[in-house]
């Protein structure tokens, strides 16, 4: 019968998704290792004094580092500074995403609001967000809003470009498919553009939420009373060297926390990408 | 297949003196001129020509893409002027959402009507099940072999219940088994839906074994040079091409395709 699948139902939904696993325990317990042998390197590198041009003598070692971070994390004093940071990312990053995919969205598919908006962006996404601190400071009336504005500068650009690019990607071919199916403008924006655009706008929202991290902690570091950066900062000047390196670290399980966030996020609205195995192993 | 089959008094096809043009001026491409072609309705026509020859731009036109230059294209009396859902078209190849399951797919159509989420699930497992891809509901595009992927090309169409199916190489970009067995299942659902077909395609075997009428392009720009009926019984199988009345009907047709010219004319692709 002319009906006859090519292939068997089952056969071909196990082939596609089934993970290639070699053996589950060997890279996670080579990724340990390398974090092991860092941390040892450091511990010897502060034991010796070592000084090859970079000194150490006033660096840290990890024992130091840890004897404070339990201290300071048994403090509520530290989590105030934390929260601070959080609040600025969170909201700088929301108002980022709101502003860069709805402008991106436009940008990329109207050539209206191309020729509008995007000269201007042009025009200032070369400026570092850090460079905006002095003039941020005189447009707002609060050290808050000020460092928020500056966060939401810094994940602005990367989304709204990543945005457009997406959208200026989409197959024309499903466009025409889409309307030969009945679809009228707003289908066509909803049910074609939006998601074709999707996996660009995750890599825009990913590099965004690291690019405001970078922005939060210079921001707090030239103008704050709150945050990490802040707090890394003044432990420099109050000669608390292990509060610095608490400080730098915290900043990087939270940088790396948001953006796995995102990233968990982003493959929860694409479930049709392909997950990609590497060799090597 | 209860509540699929259809009576036959839409999809009558009339192309007259159509133009189209690409470009103005010095880069002014004429892609067609003075096309014309009839079809009844229900009936299966297959557009032959070498690649180049504009016979994707007429299909265009018919599906609203792309507006003549000149002449009418009118479908059941009705003059085309944008795309809509009574022309479906399947594409040679990666048409389908990616983002959306076979059935999101197939269901889409009916999600543009307006239709409720339930009634629109029904019809389309039932049209899923007419290109045998029942089971396959969840799957992704990105899954589906090449010739899967045209089947649900085939069903996202049908259940609009065009006047007028279109299909532009659908089965070019697939292997020679494949296409054969794409062929034979295209055969067996036209024999349930009996939709006006409009079919290009550059492989004579294909054209002949499929049509009712073979129309015959030029070299660009492109007109219809001649129209070759082709009587062979239904259902054909696919043992049909090895017979001597098929070899007749393709020598008649790849001599009025040498004729026309060396030019443009490329062998079928593998």
């Amino acid at each position: 019968m002319a009906t006859t699948p090519l292939v068997s139902a089952p056969a071909a939904r196990t082939a596609a998704t089934a993970p290639l696993v070699l053996s589950s325990w060997r890279r996670p317990a080579l990724r340990a290792l390398s974090i092991g042998l860092f941390v040892l390197a450091w511990h010897l590198a502060t034991l010796w004094d070592l000084d090859l041009y970079v000194r150490f003598q006033n660096i840290p070692s990890p024992a130091d580092v840890l004897t404070e971070a339990i201290e300071l994390f048994g403090s509520r004093a530290f989590y105030v500074h934390i929260l601070a940071s959080l609040e600025r990312i969170w909201l700088g990053f929301a108002i980022a995403t709101a502003l860069g995919v709805g402008l991106g969205l436009l940008i990329g598919w109207f050539a209206l609001f191309e020729d509008i908006l995007l000269p201007p962006i042009e025009l200032l996404r070369p400026i570092p967000a850090v460079a905006w601190v002095p003039i941020s400071i005189m447009l707002w009336p609060t050290e808050r809003s000020s460092i928020v504005f500056i966060t939401t500068l810094g994940a602005f650009f990367p989304i709204v470009l990543n945005t457009i690019h997406g959208v200026e990607a989409i197959d024309r071919q499903l466009v025409r498919a889409a309307m030969s199916l009945g679809a009228l403008r707003a289908a066509i924006f909803r049910e074609v553009v939006l998601p074709g655009a999707s996996p660009s706008i995750v890599t825009g929202l990913s590099v965004g939420m690291g690019v405001s991290w970078i922005c939060l902690i210079s921001a707090e570091m030239i103008s704050g009373q709150f945050g990490v950066g802040y707090f890394t900062w003044v432990a420099y000047g109050i000669v608390k060297y292990p509060q610095i390196v608490v400080g730098m670290l915290t900043i990087g399980v939270l940088g790396m926390l948001s953006s796995l966030i995102v990233r968990v996020i982003g493959a929860r609205f694409m479930p049709w990408l392909p997950r990609r195995d590497k060799a090597g192993t | 297949m209860t509540g699929i089959a259809s009576d036959v008094a839409t999809g009558r096809i009339e192309i007259t003196d159509l133009d189209i043009v690409f470009g103005r001026d010095d880069r002014r491409v004429e892609a067609v001129r003075r096309f014309s072609l009839m079809t009844v309705p229900g009936e299966f026509v297959a557009l032959l020509g070498p690649s180049g020859c504009g016979k994707t731009s007429v299909l265009n036109a018919v599906a609203g893409f792309v507006p003549p230059a000149a002449g009418s294209v009118v479908i059941d009396g009705e003059p085309v002027t944008e795309p809509g859902a009574d022309r479906g078209m399947v594409f040679q190849q990666h048409s389908l959402f990616p983002w959306k399951t076979v059935l999101g797919n197939v269901e889409f159509g009916l999600k543009m009507r307006g239709i409720g989420a339930r009634a629109r699930m029904a019809q389309a497992r039932a049209y899923l099940d007419l290109v045998g891809l029942s089971g396959f509901e969840r799957a992704y595009p990105g899954e589906l072999s090449g010739g899967m992927q045209q089947r649900v090309g085939i069903a996202r169409v049908l259940v609009n219940r065009p006047r007028v199916m279109l299909m532009d190489e659908p089965f070019g970009a697939l292997d020679a088994q494949t296409r054969l067995a794409m062929q034979e299942l295209l055969l067996g659902v036209w024999r349930e839906m009996r939709t006006t077909v409009l079919f290009v395609t550059h492989d004579i075997d294909e054209a002949i074994f499929l049509a009712d009428r073979v129309a015959v392009m030029t070299a660009r720009p492109g007109r219809v040079r001649d129209q070759i009926p082709v009587k062979l019984a239904r259902p054909r199988p696919a043992e049909l091409i090895a017979t001597a009345e098929f070899m007749a009907l393709k020598a008649r047709v790849l001599a009025l395709v040498r004729e026309e010219s060396g030019r443009a004319w490329e062998a079928p692709r593998p």
